[in-house]
């Protein structure tokens, strides 16, 4: 759980065991068209796009519409701080609309809306007459670029990154293109180096710097710290991440003897895999945990360098740790079923789908959303204990772990649900 | 008698590049990708071989040029890979040219040959490690390294921005709408039934077979997204031209996509390479078995909806028919009695080619080779005149062509040979015979 989200949910209602929200089935009847529902992270708001006449889109939040129509509108979200966000378009001009006004700018074109991880900043890709930039909380970065592709939020939500295209290239034109033409923009300020690709790229802690991807020459790669590289090369790479709360950087590269997570371009675990990535921190910033493929058609987690015995065939996805930073879990896909895996200990309950696990705040339990066929149901420690439902997002244990917070649709009604763990257990 | 020259063909990719190359990074790369990146199969193949030439009879190329052995695969297998081996790699810059010109434009990779080898050698596997050898050298046709370094750019093949991606999808939805009310293209939804994907050439240059599956999709009744980010481009050229890495995060972007929208499975629009790219070399590449959300070709996808009766067929497409087989899905996959079953189910009257099936010929596009660009075509359509005599004798008015390379290929071919034919996606058939619902009619 985000140290935001902890926070908020103290000052949520868990005492009220059921509210009926709104009746969906009530908007299907109102509206010309219902698009996908978002729920707000304490549950007590439930939105979609809505088409309201022939020619127009808005809105809806729990029945009511906004005041705001558009001729377009998607990527509607509520933000980590329970703000809700939607692009829209009126006559060619898009604009980033929070809880129903407009920021004061508006674009020719804004995507990829992306949140910092305290909730204080929204940002956004934008294309605008003089080129392409990121607007944060609606200010927009002077220099303006011949393209950028991607959008970083420091967790402080002070700084934006994305990589950008300093100069124009002309289809065709591999050898301009050989030059590097691509940098790394930091609140507007490039990288004074240039690389042929720079991709995935993260903050530090402070914000203070950034790390991304780079490739050097076909088959080179390797990691640059604001814009200076790392002096090992690599034939590829993944998306690096920061020690936490220090300065050093942790990436998975492709060596002679196979993937290796690397510091500061230094091996950093005494072996190597068949692939690697996914890496992620404890929240004690000490144990770090990654996806390993030990050998080919096998994946798993390692922790700290050693992997755990169970291997699977298909995937298993980002590691998540307990709060205590003690235990770590898992979504997993073995023979074409997924379910969780907690310390390398697969539960015997299979999924159609499964999202990602939540510990609870003592690390001892583990529940998550999955579905099975159309249905969606919650599994706590293995087993299914609540469900069916026709839609359901990410529960949420209390400050205590003896709660859970349920938002569902039920028989058409979106439903807020605080169910004790006790109760859950039982089942 | 001596054999013909080949035309010369001037290239940037090739000319320019070589101008730096000495023998010795030559051999130093040679050395490098086969003792490091091959493995068994390489030396089990090389020393297989009996050099029997009965792989000839299989090449299109070598059929389309009067027999001439320099085509055969195991000739281009000769003027290449086995002069490097027997040389060490100490070869003249010059030659790693002649080793780009066979391997990356008279050769599609089509692997027709492997079926006619007594002993199933893959040579196709062959002549891309000599690809793998002149991409690592930096010896690419310009127009396909042009399309690696737009995949390595964009993570897709044609230079597509972000914000031109969804302001295509949006532009089809609203032409579906104009069509179907229901018609919709949902970016981004979590959990739905399938993670649709196509290459790049749709939102750049045939958008308006995104807005036909737009119109499919709601006629159906299908639970899909696409998404808003990178990933939505399945189709991999870094694959062809050799450069693995760029082929591995193509892949990557492309499964990770679909494993972040939690969708069930991936559908892939008609595209053969990109389905060889998906499922075979691409997850193999990153360490998968198997592609980690399972994957279908529009082939399978459509003979889904139309045999389940989700999508009803209003009345028979009338102007005969043949089809053209892409190797990856036909040979690669076994689709090729479900894409006649989906061709029956909509045309009136299927002419067979043949040969047909999995001894169909390739279009002579695929493989990257349409991708080598202009100053490759006229060798690339004298190379394939097996296939217009093919196409001609069915007598046929339209090729069905479930392919991106192929419709692009067989079009090269239709206009070179003056055939008189069209060429047409499955989906565009679907769209003249589906039946719509009154209700949902716009």
């Amino acid at each position: 759980m985000t140290e935001i989200l902890k926070n908020l949910s103290n000052s949520w209602d868990w005492e009220t065991p059921t509210k009926n929200i709104t009746d969906i089935n009530q908007w299907i009847s109102r509206f010309l068209e219902v698009q996908e529902l978002v729920a707000s992270p304490d549950g007590e708001r439930i939105a979609a796009i809505v088409q309201d006449d022939d020619e127009s889109f808005t809105v809806c939040e729990n029945g009511e519409t906004w005041s705001s129509t558009f001729e377009k509108a998607w990527s509607l979200r509520f933000g980590p701080d329970g703000k809700l966000y939607v692009l829209g378009m009126n006559d060619d001009e898009w604009s980033v609309n929070e809880e129903d006004k407009p920021w004061d700018e508006s674009f020719e074109y804004v995507w990829n809306l992306g949140f910092s991880s305290n909730g204080n900043a929204a940002g956004v890709n934008v294309r605008n007459s003089e080129g392409y930039a990121v607007s944060l909380n609606g200010s927009t970065w002077d220099e303006k670029f011949f393209q950028i592709r991607s959008l970083q939020i420091s967790n402080d939500g002070q700084h934006s990154a994305g990589n950008i295209q300093t100069e124009p290239l002309s289809e065709g034109d591999i050898f301009t293109f050989k030059k590097g033409l691509w940098s790394l923009a930091v609140d507007g300020r490039p990288w004074e180096q240039r690389f042929l690709n720079v991709w995935g790229c993260s903050f530090s802690d402070d914000g203070s710097r950034v790390a991304a991807e780079v490739r050097l020459k076909t088959g080179r790669q390797t990691i640059a710290v604001d814009g200076v590289r790392w002096d090992q090369e690599f034939k590829a790479v993944w998306q690096p991440i920061f020690i936490p709360g220090t300065h050093e950087v942790i990436a998975p590269g492709l060596t002679t003897s196979g993937w290796k997570l690397h510091v500061n371009g230094t091996p950093l675990w005494n072996r190597s895999f068949n692939q690697v990535w996914r890496q992620k921190f404890a929240p004690d910033g000490k144990r770090l945990a990654a996806v390993v493929s030990p050998e080919f058609g096998r994946w798993t987690i390692a922790v700290d360098g050693n992997q755990w015995k169970t291997t699977f065939s298909d995937v298993v996805l980002d590691p998540i740790f307990s709060e205590d930073s003690k235990h770590v879990c898992a979504a997993v896909k073995d023979k074409s079923s997924w379910t969780i895996a907690v310390d390398g200990a697969p539960w015997n309950q299979a999924f159609d789908m499964v999202w990602d696990p939540v510990f609870s705040p003592d690390g001892v339990s583990v529940m998550a959303t999955a579905a099975m066929g159309i249905n969606h149901f919650l599994a706590l420690d293995g087993k299914i204990v609540l469900g069916p439902f026709e839609a359901m997002w990410e529960p949420i244990f209390n400050e205590n772990g003896d709660k859970v917070l349920i938002k569902c649709v039920e028989n058409g009604q979106f439903l807020r649900r605080v169910v004790p763990v006790k109760d859950l257990s039982r089942k | 008698m001596g054999l013909a020259a080949l035309p010369i063909v001037n290239d940037p990719g090739l000319d320019i590049p070589i101008q730096e190359l000495t023998p010795e990074r030559i051999a130093e790369v040679f050395n490098r990708v086969v003792d490091q990146e091959t493995a068994a199969r390489f030396k089990v193949y090389l020393n297989t071989c009996v050099h029997c030439g009965l792989c000839s009879d299989a090449c299109h190329w070598f059929l389309s040029n009067d027999r001439d052995p320099r085509f055969s695969p195991v000739g281009k297998v000769k003027q290449t890979l086995w002069e490097l081996i027997k040389k060490r790699g100490r070869v003249q810059p010059a030659f790693i040219k002649e080793c780009s010109r066979i391997a990356h434009t008279e050769c599609n990779v089509c692997r027709r040959c492997s079926m006619y080898c007594p002993f199933g050698i893959d040579i196709a596997y062959l002549l891309l490690t000599v690809r793998r050898i002149c991409s690592e050298l930096g010896v690419v046709p310009q127009f396909l390294q042009d399309t690696v370094n737009s995949h390595a750019v964009t993570l897709n093949q044609m230079w597509v921005k972000q914000d031109e991606w969804i302001d295509t999808l949006q532009w089809q939805e609203e032409d579906a709408r104009a069509e179907v009310k229901t018609g919709r293209i949902p970016l981004d939804k979590e959990g739905a039934d399938v993670f649709y994907s196509v290459i790049a050439p749709e939102p750049k240059i045939l958008a308006q077979l995104i807005g036909n599956i737009a119109q499919i999709m709601a006629v159906a009744k299908v639970d899909w997204t696409m998404p808003s980010f990178d990933g939505w481009d399945n189709s991999n050229m870094a694959m062809y031209s050799g450069d693995f890495e760029i082929m591995g995060r193509v892949e990557r972007a492309h499964h990770d996509a679909a494993l972040r929208l939690k969708s069930r499975r991936i559908v892939m629009g008609e595209c053969g390479h990109a389905f060889r790219g998906a499922v075979y070399d691409g997850p193999k590449w990153l360490g998968w078995r198997e592609p980690p959300i399972p994957l279908i070709h529009a082939v399978e996808f459509y003979h889904e909806l139309i045999f389940s009766g989700r999508l009803k067929i209003s009345h028979k497409f009338e102007t005969p028919v043949t089809v053209q087989e892409p190797c990856n899905i036909i040979r690669g996959r076994g689709l090729g009695p479900k894409l006649r079953e989906i061709i029956q189910a909509t045309c009136a009257d299927f002419r067979e080619p043949e040969p047909a099936f999995e001894h169909n010929y390739c279009c002579g596009a695929g493989g990257g080779t349409i991708n080598c660009g202009p100053p490759w075509k006229t060798s690339r359509v004298k190379g394939n005149s097996v296939k217009a005599e093919q196409l001609a004798a069915t007598g046929a008015h339209v090729i069905i062509t479930p392919c991106h390379n192929c419709h692009s290929g067989i079009e090269d071919i239709v206009g070179a040979y003056k055939l008189g034919m069209h060429v047409k996606f499955f989906s565009e058939i679907l769209m003249e015979v589906m039946e719509i619902p009154e209700e949902l009619k716009a």
